[in-house]
């Protein structure tokens, strides 16, 4: 899936490095996977491969901190090889990877099988960072072994695809986690008001007859949880894919109060609102539900202002018979990690919602400051963790060329503007089209 | 004369030349429906399955009566005792049936949108027999076609549905087809059974039948189903007959007639009283004759165009 770099001439291409504030052009001089040398029109030997990258952007590896990479136990959706594949595709040197498994990552000897399977299929060009599981088999009942978890690997935890319902284990949890710095990443649903649900509640759900699943799921869980957070502020909250206007105003309030609260959206909640359901495509069905045109005009203002921290895609694979069902029989998801730079570039940056610094920040400075990884610096002497963009590549989506094993997306078809056209990372490197 | 789809999905979005169109050819059908020898050769040679997925009684043999009658050949597909409680998808089940060389496929299944679905497996066309709470558009076509026969046109006719909206294909079907067709829609029933943002249909909401009585030509009685009681959205049969059901004392309160229909089957006394189903301003019967009128319409028009 990849090349081993010795010696690599990065010419031309424009570097940012939102740490430090710089953008400009330079050449980059990569020897045994190091930054050898930063500068302009360096040269090198003949012994060095040479990439032109003019017109094309430099940034810090990107991480997709939200990952179903469906191994161990569902091997037939994704494994952690092709899921790294899709990743490298899609531009990213990092993913983490939720602990909705079978066994599910609650204990140490999935933490590292998990992280051990990704260095050997992927020979460090993808960091495969697991988030394990809060409640031991994700069941919400007992904590899981969060010390141990945390001792071997997992950078977080979460009941992902479930909420943590139970009030009091949550209280634990904020309180047990906190003496570790590891974020609690909350699947935000209240689910006495969410049983059945198919679609986002409202006109949409009315007109085609289906049970909706409503705003206020979310947000009570949400409010709940900032009440907890209130009660101990030690503990690090990250919410998992938000959805809602009513949710953002709580997290934007709770940031002004400045708890640690912090919060990312897919691709999909900030392009794709709910009247697509009426096609009953069962891609268009995910949770949380995609919700109306105003919930997803302020996801993007959410992500303009930085009440939202980070892009994630909640990269979800089913295979085609799976989806390829009745609307009410279909299971939730759809895959991101091929697709998510390219709308984030459409939606975000060429329609000026943000800067190309910003989209960098919630792609890699945000998540790793959330996880608390050590930051990228692109400069000399540091590993070359790096992810190349081509910002004006216009290319059309096509599920038949996707590396993950699934192909369960509903932007099929879709014109975007923008794409991830390598990657490096642990001295290797791979280009898409090379 | 054609409709613009090649299948009968839903009468939301259904223009008001093919509804008429629909009404118009089930007269003529209702006709055939009087003689001594009620069958004609239209849809000869051609095999209909109806897949039932769901339980019904009335709404298949309504069907598979108008198939024959147009003296099609008629398969039944049941959902107990078939494949489905094998595990076969509905994609597996609809490819394999279709293999047998089936030209049309009546569904009914408890899914929204399962029969949009089958539209894109199958080759054949689709009519819709009742999708989850989505849609009922042959029942709606009845109740609409019972209306014109009685008042002579839908436009400015004033319709209440009545009882659990929320769950309603029928709710849903009558609404997009009688605002089609020009008529006033309202509904009543308890706030609970009421879905958000209804009034984003064009219709008005209604708490107390009291207050929407006095304003209508018509009251459309839906079934209220008991297990939704204990799902928590009302407290009991009393209670809801009490505040919401359809009575003598209610009805005659209004200043003239009130036509009464109810999709069937009746829980007699609780959402509609025995003596309104039973009386001279019930047109229930004559829904279900409408019925395999309207259904043998669609059937025709649709098994005939290809």
């Amino acid at each position: 899936m990849k090349e081993k770099i010795m010696k690599l001439h990065l010419k031309s291409g424009r570097v940012i490095d939102p740490i430090k504030g710089t953008d400009s052009v330079n050449d980059l001089i990569i020897v045994d996977g190091k930054i050898d040398r930063i500068g302009q029109s360096l040269s090198a030997d003949r012994s060095f491969e040479v990439i032109d990258l003019k017109n094309k952007v430099v940034a810090p590896g990107f991480i997709d901190m939200h990952v179903h990479l469906r191994e161990p136990g569902y091997e037939h959706k994704e494994t952690i090889q092709t899921g790294c594949l899709a990743a490298a595709t899609g531009g990213f040197t990092a993913v983490c990877c939720m602990p909705n498994t079978n066994p599910s990552i609650d204990e140490e000897s999935v933490v590292r099988y998990v992280q051990e399977e990704g260095k050997r299929v992927t020979g460090g060009l993808v960091d495969v960072y697991p988030i394990a599981a809060a409640t031991k088999g994700r069941k919400g009942e007992e904590l899981a072994p969060l010390a141990e978890l945390s001792k071997a690997g997992a950078v977080g935890f979460s009941d992902d695809g479930a909420p943590i319902a139970n009030a009091e284990l949550m209280r634990r949890i904020f309180e047990y986690s906190s003496m570790y710095k590891h974020p609690i990443i909350q699947h935000a649903e209240e689910p006495t008001l969410t049983r059945n649900g198919l679609m986002n509640e409202g006109f949409q759900s009315t007109r085609l007859g289906m049970t909706g699943m409503p705003s206020i799921a979310e947000e009570i869980m949400i409010m709940r949880d900032i009440i907890l957070l209130r009660y101990i502020p030690q503990a690090r909250y990250h919410i998992a894919h938000i959805s809602t206007v009513g949710a953002l105003d709580c997290v934007r309030n709770a940031k002004r109060e400045r708890l640690n609260i912090t919060c990312e959206v897919t691709p999909h909640h900030f392009t794709l609102s709910d009247e697509v359901v009426e096609s009953f495509n069962t891609n268009y069905k995910m949770n949380p539900p995609l919700r109306t045109v105003v919930d997803v005009q302020a996801m993007k203002e959410g992500l303009r202002d930085d009440v939202i921290d980070v892009i994630a895609t909640d990269h979800a694979p089913h295979t085609v018979d799976e989806k390829e069902v009745e609307f009410a029989q279909a299971p939730f998801g759809i895959v991101g990690l091929e697709t998510a730079i390219g709308l984030s570039m459409t939606e975000l940056v060429h329609s000026h919602i943000l800067t190309l610094h910003q989209l960098i920040e919630k792609f890699s400075v945000n998540p790793r400051r959330i996880l608390t990884l050590s930051p990228i610096n692109i400069q000399e002497g540091e590993m070359a963790n790096l992810t190349i963009l081509d910002p004006d590549l216009e290319w059309i989506v096509d599920i038949q060329s996707f590396r993950s094993k699934s192909k369960n997306s509903p932007f099929h078809g879709r014109k975007v503007k923008g794409k991830a056209i390598g990657i490096i990372n642990n001295g290797n490197k791979y280009f898409t089209n090379s | 004369m054609k409709l613009q789809s090649r299948h009968l999905l839903g009468l939301e979005g259904m223009s008001k030349e093919d509804i008429t169109l629909i009404l118009d050819t089930a007269v003529s059908f209702k006709e055939v429906l009087d003689r001594p020898i009620k069958k004609v050769p239209p849809l000869q040679g051609k095999t209909i399955v109806n897949l039932f997925f769901e339980n019904s009684t009335r709404t298949r043999i309504s069907f598979e009566l108008a198939e024959r009658r147009l003296s099609a050949d008629v398969v039944n597909f049941a959902a107990s005792g078939s494949s489905v409680s094998k595990g076969e998808t509905l994609k597996d089940t609809a490819r394999n049936i279709e293999a047998m060389k089936i030209d049309m496929v009546v569904i009914r299944h408890a899914a929204s949108g399962a029969p949009h679905f089958l539209t894109h497996v199958v080759r054949s066309n689709v009519i819709n027999a009742g999708d989850g709470a989505h849609e009922h558009p042959t029942q709606a076509l009845l109740d609409m076609m019972t209306l014109r026969e009685k008042y002579g046109s839908l436009e400015g006719l004033r319709v209440c549905i009545v009882g659990d909206i929320l769950h309603s294909r029928v709710a849903r079907s009558n609404i997009f087809g009688l605002k089609t067709m020009g008529a006033e829609i309202s509904v009543c029933g308890p706030a609970t059974l009421i879905p958000r943002s209804i009034e984003q249909l064009g219709v008005k909401v209604y708490y107390r039948l009291e207050d929407i009585i006095p304003h209508v030509d018509a009251l459309n009685v839906l079934r209220i189903q008991l297990e939704r009681q204990k799902s928590g959205l009302f407290p009991s049969l009393r209670e809801y007959h009490r505040y919401f059901g359809v009575t003598k004392e209610r009805v005659d309160r209004a200043p003239k007639p009130i036509t009464i229909m109810h999709p069937g089957p009746i829980n007699r006394d609780v959402e509609l009283s025995a003596d309104l189903a039973d009386g001279p301003h019930s047109v229930i019967l004559e829904q279900v004759i409408n019925g395999e009128a309207v259904r043998m319409s669609v059937l025709y028009l649709l098994g005939t165009s290809n």
